[in-house]
């Protein structure tokens, strides 16, 4: 079989990627600010960042468009920091696909094998191959235009993997996808990526799909790394605020921690106390999600198992969405939030009751400052 | 040029190139005729003198005094003739809308000094119409008299600069803007004065100084007209009979171009910062209301009226060219094809030396236009904008200017093999007309490169592709369309030139249409063969702006559904 056979070559071909001390500025403005970061062979890595944070930059860097960045990029360990973009042999489907108007689908996806001078049979054989990976060989003589999004984003695909890239770079691909189309072809990239153990790099603002797909996540903001880790990693242990509140909904009280007892506690201005397991001493920021609360009317029942720390406060709001209901409770001036599941006949509290909170201190992260 | 790299190096020659292309043949000859109009003929200093002359002079006085009045005027009368069409369209749920499209597009194939001669003979003293008036109603309208004609004939030929861009503005205004007018309680003649009027403004003064501009700098109407006391006649009969050592030439031209360059700066004045993208969401144009059946005839009643005034250098034209005599008559006496056989017989080597001129300035123009496009927008070259300043400030050069200067300066140069100066050489009319076209040409190209999202070049590089392999395969067929149309336009255009090729034909047998028509129309009996040419030259511009209205059209078919450009950044 040619088509396994080519994809073990690839496997053997896929590289890893090593980014150090990376700056590059548009004019004055610094968009990345000393990256440093190493990615594994076939390993499917996500730069994840709120727009303008800096992550297509990067991106666009490593694939050799945009102003000329100081630093080091290694692909494989050979420096590519200087080359043109089309000596760098690196796979990149862009947002808008970037799909040729004047081209058939089979030409489309020729054009890279033409341009490294193939034989035409050659051509022809993996070009059909590619094709059939994503399976859009009966559209081989569409117009770009005659193609839905999902289609035109595969033509996309098998157009960069058709050359065999050292790196698969996907930018943002599945942004102009509707929702559903958006799951499914998440889920065809990743297979087609495991496949062909294709070293991966995706860019992308939703933290949904940076969870489902990625190995690891690299989280950006204003042009400066924030944190690398797998994505359970980054939502149970994330190393700052920014990246607590970007991924998943999160509750911060800011305080300090002193020693109680040999033990430290934190504590609020107004007053809230919360021990902990472990934490710096001085000023700090607990962190600590809405599905880690149970929330009862007050005087309930306590919850939480025996360790368990009680806040009283008063409902605000309540949001029904679906399978939780999310309380906003007013606890000395600070809002909590409070997933409660869903239950058909659930007894609810409507704003203005008083309400008890109870939550594990283990399930809390201390940030220092 | 301070970042000079590996990767600029081939972008940098090709644009040292063009730069080199436009100083020598646009910058040079412009200078030169400034140069010598403040230069005194005798001593070389630099001196007012001529300009003192200029003005001491009676016969000058009256020529800008004229010019003055016929560009004003032809604004007016443009003015009255494009209003009540752009109405029309824009207010009214019009059938002859279509009709009134076609009324924009009609005169300008057709170059003004062509119909001139026509419209002499249909609405001149002795013309069909006031034949007729004067049978009938025993009045006699001077509608040709002296100025008069030329503003006609300007006018009818200019007044769809002004429609085109009128109802462009009009239509660009949102539904929205008048109903939120409305909502919050402004109606009728205030809601006009306070805000359709404003928004619609910009494109009214570009239209008009458009035409100011092309008439002031006009030279073949005037000069069909036998008006010769007007600022553009005036340079071309000093340089032809005195010598291109004679300073007045010049100074009309410094004049020339400082009322073109003035009329551009007022145009683009009105619409720096007031490009207003009024169309949101859901299409645009103000609201249209249905017209009551005596409105509809009259709306028709006027188009009709316009329509006959519009196409009456077409019809004069028609019946020229087939007449046998036509002289104080309403209609010639019988017809023929003899004028047609005569300048197929004698007078080929004008439409052939058209085609080919005009061929070459077109093709031209369109390399020029490409590469200056590609090296603005997508190279990091220094001083690249220049390179788009200069192509397009050939719109503020009149034709005569170039070809005085163009006289002036390579009158001293020998081509080497050929051994003649290359004032004289045929290729310096191409290159006039190239020169000349280049601004619409660039702009055309300019508008296709930016159709080409920069993705669709970077999934090139990132396949392989070098930057030229990208610019062959991907840049320019993505271009093909705007390039093509560019082609048509400036093709199409040059076949008519009259200004900057009446001074740099040398030799008959060098001559293109335009000139030819020129020569036959000096006599009575060449009126004939001239007017058969003007049809030949009608028809080929006529062509030509069909098939560049079809590539357009196609293209932007192409385009529409397609999501790949569409989503582009």
């Amino acid at each position: 079989m040619s088509q396994t056979q080519s994809a073990a070559q690839r496997a053997t071909q896929s590289t890893d990627v090593t980014i150090e001390n990376l700056s590059l500025s548009f004019g004055t403005t610094e968009v990345l600010k000393g990256i440093d970061l190493t990615i594994g062979r076939g390993e499917f890595f996500t730069f994840l960042g709120p727009s303008g944070s800096g992550k297509s930059t990067l991106l666009r860097a490593i694939a050799g468009f945009g102003p000329r960045p100081s630093g080091r990029i290694l692909i494989g360990g050979e420096e590519v920091t200087r080359l043109p973009p089309w000596k760098r042999n690196l796979g990149m489907v862009f947002q808008s696909y970037a799909l040729w108007p004047h081209m058939t689908v089979r030409r489309n996806v020729a054009f890279g094998l033409e341009e490294r001078k193939q034989p035409k049979e050659e051509i022809r054989r993996r070009v059909e191959a590619a094709l059939e990976l994503v399976g859009l060989l009966d559209l081989a003589e569409r117009r770009p235009s005659q193609l839905s999004g999902g289609q035109q984003q595969r033509v996309a695909l098998a157009r960069t993997i058709v050359v065999e890239p050292r790196v698969l770079l996907l930018d943002e691909p599945l942004s102009n996808l509707d929702a559903n189309l958006r799951v499914q072809m998440r889920r065809e990239i990743l297979d087609l990526q495991r496949k062909l153990s294709l070293t991966t790099i995706f860019v992308t603002h939703d933290q949904e799909e940076a969870n489902t797909t990625s190995d690891r996540i690299a989280v950006l903001n204003d042009g400066v790394l924030q944190q690398v880790g797998s994505p359970v990693e980054l939502y149970d242990r994330p190393a700052n605020l920014f990246v607590a509140g970007f991924l998943g909904t999160a509750n911060v009280l800011e305080g300090r921690v002193e020693a109680q007892d040999g033990r430290p506690l934190f504590r609020t201005a107004d007053g809230i106390e919360v021990p902990l397991t472990e934490g710096p001493d001085g000023p700090c920021s607990i962190v600590f999600r809405p599905q880690n609360l149970v929330i009862v009317a007050e005087g309930g029942e306590p919850a939480g198992g025996a360790g368990a720390v009680k806040l009283s406060g008063v409902v605000r709001h309540r949001e029904f969405l679906g399978s939780i209901i999310r309380y906003a409770v007013e606890v000395a001036g600070n809002v909590i939030l409070v997933d409660d599941s869903h239950q058909r006949g659930q007894v609810t509290l409507d704003a203005g009751e008083p309400a008890d909170l109870f939550f594990n201190p283990d399930e809390v992260v201390a940030l220092a400052g | 040029m301070t970042s000079f790299s590996r990767r600029q190096w081939a972008p940098g020659a090709v644009g040292l190139l063009l730069a080199a292309f436009l100083v020598v043949f646009l910058v040079v000859p412009v200078v030169k005729v400034i140069f010598v109009a403040f230069q005194d003929p005798n001593t070389g200093a630099v001196t007012l003198i001529n300009f003192v002359d200029f003005f001491n002079t009676s016969l000058f006085r009256d020529s800008f005094v004229n010019s003055l009045y016929v560009a004003g005027t032809s604004v007016v009368v443009a003015s009255v003739i494009a209003l009540p069409l752009a109405y029309f369209t824009t207010r009214f749920n019009f059938g002859g809308a279509v009709l009134i499209q076609t009324l924009g597009i009609i005169p300008l194939i057709m170059p003004p000094f062509v119909g001139a001669v026509a419209m002499q003979l249909l609405l001149g003293p002795n013309g069909s119409v006031n034949l007729l008036l004067d049978e009938w109603l025993g009045i006699n309208i001077p509608f040709m008299e002296g100025l008069n004609g030329v503003v006609l004939v300007e006018s009818v030929h200019y007044f769809p600069f002004i429609l085109i861009n009128l109802s462009a503005a009009l239509n660009n205004i949102d539904q929205a803007m008048e109903e939120s007018a409305q909502n919050l309680g402004s109606s009728g003649l205030r809601l006009f004065r306070r805000i359709v009027f404003p928004l619609a403004m910009p494109g009214y003064v570009a239209g008009a100084s458009l035409v100011f501009l092309k008439v002031f700098d006009d030279l073949g109407t005037p000069l069909l007209l036998n008006i010769n006391t007007m600022l553009a006649p005036q340079a071309y009969l000093r340089i032809s009979s005195i010598g291109i050592s004679d300073p007045m030439g010049y100074v009309i031209s410094v004049i020339l171009v400082a009322f073109s360059l003035f009329s551009l700066w007022v145009s683009l004045l009105t619409l720096r910062g007031k490009d207003y993208a009024t169309v949101q969401k859901g299409g645009g144009g103000l609201r249209k209301r249905d017209l009551r059946p005596w409105e509809k005839a009259s709306c028709y009643a006027v188009v009709v009226l316009i329509l006959l005034l519009v196409l009456s250098p077409h019809i004069g034209l028609m019946l020229l060219s087939f007449g046998t005599v036509w002289s104080y008559s309403v209609l010639p006496d019988a017809y023929t094809v003899d004028h047609y056989l005569r300048v197929f017989g004698t007078a080929s080597q004008y439409i052939t030396n058209t085609l080919l001129y005009a061929g070459l300035a077109g093709l031209a123009d369109v390399i020029l236009g490409t590469a200056i496009a590609y090296i603005v927008w997508r190279t990091g070259l220094a001083g690249r904008k220049w390179l788009d300043y200069v192509g397009m400030g050939a719109v503020a050069i009149p034709g005569v200017v170039l070809g005085i200067g163009y006289l002036r300066t390579f009158y001293d140069f020998q081509v080497p093999v050929i051994d003649k100066p290359l004032a004289s050489w045929w290729v310096i009319i191409v290159v006039a007309l190239a020169v000349r076209r280049l601004p619409y040409a660039l702009r055309a190209c300019v508008a296709a490169l930016q159709q080409v999202s920069e993705m669709l070049e970077e999934a090139a590089e990132n396949l392989g592709a070098t930057k030229a392999r990208t610019v062959w395969r991907i840049t320019v067929p993505l271009m093909s369309g705007g390039i093509l149309a560019g082609f048509v336009t400036s093709f199409a255009t040059a076949s008519v030139e009259l200004s900057a090729t009446i001074m740099l034909v040398s030799a008959e047998s060098d001559a293109p249409l335009a000139y030819g028509i020129y020569e036959f129309m000096q006599s009575a009996s060449g009126r004939g063969p001239g007017a058969a040419l003007g049809i030949i030259a009608v028809v080929i511009v006529g062509i030509g702006t069909y098939v560049s209205h079809r590539v357009i059209e196609r293209g932007r078919r192409e385009r529409a559904p397609d999501v790949a450009l569409a989503a582009g950044v």
